[in-house]
């Protein structure tokens, strides 16, 4: 599998992802990353795409508002639409939420600070290929770290996501006042996930988990005519 | 402009200094090289009162790859990588706009570093403010506090750089004074080091980053300054930072660096182009020529004046190798950055700076760097201190031993700073192996088997009753912290944070604090790399107590250390480095002096450096076997308050000890060369204890939710421990209004 990871400026998280794919993913056997600088206009015949964390273009406007004009992102938009994986992390999915890839917003944590903390999250689907080989109710501890995680959406979006089983994750303990304790969500063809929680800082025992780990291996086997 | 005594006393210069700028020159400076010079031999940038006690500094080790005198200290660590690191202050901008004043020091540091051409990978910081209870500013303190610690977090989260650690502690003095100590650190490879040596004549003089602005003027000569009514007035010169254009800056350079055009790099802090032009001509031996019309500017009509003093942030200034200019400019313009060709490099040694059209300063390089003024300044006086010697006569000991412990692990010095840490990104670039909470911070260099395991620590109450005594116990308190994990010590950086160093009392403190440290580091071998001296940390008389911050890095092989808390019960728990003693003239600097007695008095604990460092020895041995199940090293507040730290919500402790003194003072004194540790195997402990010739006490075990300290026929502590969790995790979150989520 080899996953593009999109570089913005500002983006700080893509070294963490390229090495927790390269490095600790079945011990570089299976997986592969690679950067993708943000005015690519081609992703280069990756398998999947990963929008890593950060703060793309410093996020002093709308966080992912000016991200998500990034000439890479056409061709991220065109990926998904064929079907491609696109996992977004963080400032990641706040991008993705900003291309009307996802529904809904993240907005200002409710105590309007930053918190970086390891949470509980409950698998809600396994029925993805970001959760294959994860069970419904299984819980991951993985690390939050943002300012502006707290999802939104209006309630119809909220009723039509529970009905169609699009939420991935949701907060043991809720950190930011999410609506529903919602962390992560798929799209209707469920091939794009955003969460706002860290996997790629949850793949390495000397980090303290790696309970992230799953959500690659199951991006890998959901590509499996490309693994070798 | 005529220069006239007004003038020269407005740049905060003396007739005496004004009269060496004349001789220096042979002639009459003017206005624009008044104040070239007045920023550039401020006591900010020139350490003029300073520099002649830093020499007393061992600034050598077999680890040292880079000493004092370039932007940061280099030491190897193995396998042809190395670290560079430095601390530094943003007291005085702090105090005048906390968010911007702190932010603008983590940028600082930042650049410091990766100038070096090393990426960041860890930032720590010391902090001092104001109580935020009990004082009457309170609620100005809770406010410088917030906007810092916000400060912090906007300018390293964005950056990517994860904050690993700290310390924070309050006092009276601090309220008008408060510290921010930033400390930072990063890797790169040994041959791939960049220096501040312009070198090449006729070499391209290239600046990169930000416009100059109108920002920042004066910054450095505001920073020696006591604080006065006005001081408030001064908003404007306090710069405005911009974390992800530094992030930018960041790649950009270190992009750069690898096409080999770069001869030299230096970041512009203080001072700005003034600073970065005069030192990088000055360690090469060359003149520089700058023409300020071809400087980037965000504003029109900026004078010379102006512009070589505006600290704008987030700018660096480049030599590159001729003709190769286009491969610079080519990554800059990448990364969306402005870079322009600026000056030349030439053979007479001159800063030459032109504007318009003419020349409109022109000084010798050397006169500007190294020619400072160098003040001995008279401290034959006592240090400052006006606490008594002898305890009070009448000492109320309160008898709920319960009571004063759950006050201690509640008070604002002691209590969890999680409130504080996490709003930090502790774990961005995923190296953080032991973040913040702990008594060191262990990241690891992915590109080796080495991790770096980093402290900070100084004590005012200490350094305050004896500076010469406190500074040791900082640097005894760092290398404590390594070993806790570990790690070996191998090399230091201070901050050394004091008053008016015109008054002779506060003199002395300087004086003996930086004796004592010279001493400390020599004993633990942890030579002083670099380093900052912040003075006048005054408002209108009244000064700080003597705070100097000691940064202590130390190697390790990567491996997780044993955690600070207990992770079983029916673990046997050890006190290496035995029980220790406290007189009552020594406990008078406690945390259990400050908090339950509302006193000061005395002398800080006693230090054995010898004994201290056979405990070193002996921990690391106990750590590199895997005997250690938690350790955790006993310091403000004593074995009480170690234990409660040490103490989950489900696992606590029996502890039966036999005093020799006081109960207070064996529960709550604050000897040094003392580690907590849980095991399996006390026997191979104590064996090793032996070996180095220090004491080992077995003191009990770990069981189920309480923790209990007594004697064979007294319970002095009981309590649940998820009780005393609640009180220190609750304290700061109360204070601030913020239920803890957890």
């Amino acid at each position: 599998m080899k996953v593009g990871v999109i570089v913005f400026p500002g983006s700080n998280c893509d070294h963490d992802a390229w090495y927790a794919i390269n490095r600790n993913l079945h011990g570089g056997l299976h997986g592969s990353a690679e950067f993708i600088w943000h005015q690519s206009a081609d992703l280069g015949g990756v398998d999947a795409v990963m929008l890593p964390g950060g703060f793309s273009y410093g996020d002093y406007l709308r966080c992912g508002a000016i991200a998500r004009f990034s000439p890479v992102m056409a061709a991220v938009k065109k990926f998904a639409a064929s079907g491609g994986l696109v996992l977004g992390v963080c400032n990641g999915f706040q991008i993705l939420v900003e291309a009307g890839l996802l529904p809904g917003a993240l907005l200002r944590n409710e105590n309007l600070k930053f918190v970086c903390r390891e949470v509980a999250l409950r698998t809600e689907t396994s029925h993805s290929p970001f959760t294959s080989k994860l069970s419904k109710g299984q819980v991951l501890h993985i690390p939050v770290a943002h300012g502006e995680g707290r999802y939104f959406a209006d309630e119809r979006t909220l009723d039509e996501l529970e009905a169609e089983d699009r939420v991935a994750f949701r907060y043991v303990d809720n950190p930011n006042g999410s609506l529903r304790d919602i962390a992560g969500i798929l799209n209707k063809e469920r091939n794009v996930m955003g969460m706002m929680p860290h996997p790629e800082r949850a793949c390495d025992s000397l980090m303290g988990s790696t309970e992230g780990l799953a959500i690659f291996q199951s991006m890998l086997s959901a590509v499996p005519a490309l693994t070798k | 402009m005529t220069i006239t005594p007004e003038l020269i006393a407005q740049h905060q210069l003396t007739q005496g200094e004004y009269d060496k700028i004349v001789s220096l020159l042979g002639r009459e400076p003017s206005y624009t090289e008044l104040g070239v010079f007045s920023v550039m031999w401020s006591e900010h940038c020139s350490y003029k009162s300073s520099r002649i006690h830093l020499k007393k500094l061992p600034t050598e080790g077999k680890y040292v790859v880079q000493g004092p005198g370039e932007n940061a200290g280099i030491i190897g660590i193995g396998g042809g990588w190395v670290v560079a690191f430095k601390i530094e202050s943003h007291n005085h901008p702090s105090y005048i706009e906390p968010f911007q004043g702190a932010a603008t020091g983590v940028g600082g540091i930042l650049r410091d570093i990766f100038t070096m051409g090393a990426r960041p990978i860890a930032v720590m910081d010391s902090l001092r403010f104001g109580p935020p209870v009990n004082s009457p500013v309170a609620d100005r303190n809770k406010h410088i506090l917030e906007g810092v610690v916000s400060g912090i977090s906007h300018y390293g989260n964005c950056f990517g750089v994860p904050t690993v650690g700290g310390e924070c502690v309050f006092e009276e003095c601090y309220s008008a004074n408060p510290l921010v100590n930033v400390f930072a650190l990063g890797v790169c490879k040994a041959d791939e080091v960049f220096f501040a040596r312009a070198s090449g004549i006729g070499n391209p003089v290239i600046y990169v980053g930000a416009r100059t602005g109108r920002d920042g003027i004066h910054g450095a000569s505001m920073a020696s300054a006591e604080f006065t009514e006005e001081s408030k007035q001064k908003r404007p010169n306090v710069q405005v930072g911009d974390p992800f254009l530094e992030k930018l800056l960041l790649e950009a350079c270190v992009e750069a660096m690898k096409t080999g055009a770069i001869v030299a790099i230096q970041d512009m802090g203080a001072a700005g182009l003034t600073s970065s032009s005069c030192e990088m001509g000055s360690r090469g031996n060359v003149g520089i020529d700058l023409d300020l019309d071809k400087v980037p500017q965000r504003e029109t009509g900026m004078t010379a004046y102006e512009m070589l003093l505006s600290e704008s942030q987030e700018r660096m200034l480049i030599v590159a190798a001729k003709g190769r200019e286009e491969e610079i400019f080519a990554v800059f313009r990448k990364w969306g950055l402005e870079a322009a060709t600026v000056g030349v490099v030439t053979d007479d040694g001159k800063l030459r700076i032109r504007h318009l059209g003419n020349v409109v300063a022109e000084i010798p390089n050397r006169a500007l760097a190294d020619e400072a003024p160098k003040y001995d300044r008279p401290h034959n006086v006592r240090p400052h201190r006006r606490a008594p010697l002898a305890p009070p006569e009448h000492i109320h000991f309160p008898k709920d031993l319960n009571q004063a412990l759950r006050k201690l692990v509640a008070s604002p010095d002691l209590c969890s700073k999680r409130w504080i840490w996490e709003q930090y990104d502790y774990q961005v670039r995923t190296n953080t192996i032991v973040g913040p909470g702990s008594d060191a911070a262990v990241v690891r260099v992915k590109e080796t088997d080495t991790s770096i395991a980093m402290s900070l620590d100084g004590n005012g109450r200490y350094c305050y009753l004896d500076p010469r005594e406190g500074a040791k116990l900082a640097v005894a308190e760092c290398c404590r912290n390594l070993a806790t994990t570990g790690a070996l010590p191998v090399a230091a950086t201070n901050n050394l944070n004091f008053g008016n160093p015109e008054r002779p009392e506060i003199m002395a403190q300087l004086v003996e604090a930086v004796e004592g440290i010279a001493e400390a580091c020599a004993h633990f071998e942890t030579p002083i790399t670099g380093g900052n001296v912040s003075l006048y940390n005054e408002t209108l008389g009244e000064g700080i107590y003597p705070t100097p911050v000691l940064g202590i890095i130390g190697v390790m092989k990567t491996a997780v250390p044993a955690p600070v808390r207990f992770p079983h019960t029916d673990l046997t728990l050890v006190l290496l480095g035995g029980l220790g003693s406290t007189h009552s003239l020594r406990f008078g600097a406690t945390q259990y002096a400050k908090v339950v007695l509302n006193e000061l008095w005395g002398l800080p604990p006693h230090l054995d450096m010898a004994y201290e460092k056979r405990v070193h020895e002996a921990m690391r041995e106990v750590a590199e076997r895997g005997l250690a199940q938690s350790a955790h090293d006993l310091s403000d507040g004593g074995l009480a308050v170690a234990l409660s730290e040490s103490c989950t919500n489900e696992i606590g402790a029996r502890v039966t000890i036999t005093p020799a003194e006081r109960v207070e003072f064996t529960l709550f004194g604050e000897a040094p060369s003392r580690i907590l540790i849980s095991t399996w195997d006390a026997a191979q402990i104590e064996e090793i204890a032996l070996r180095h010739d220090v004491e080992c006490l077995t003191i009990g075990v770990t069981i189920t939710e309480r923790l209990q300290i007594g004697d064979e026929s007294e319970m002095w502590i009981d309590l649940a421990t998820s009780e005393l969790r609640q009180q220190f995790e609750n304290s700061l979150p109360r204070l601030f209004q913020t239920p803890h989520a957890q």
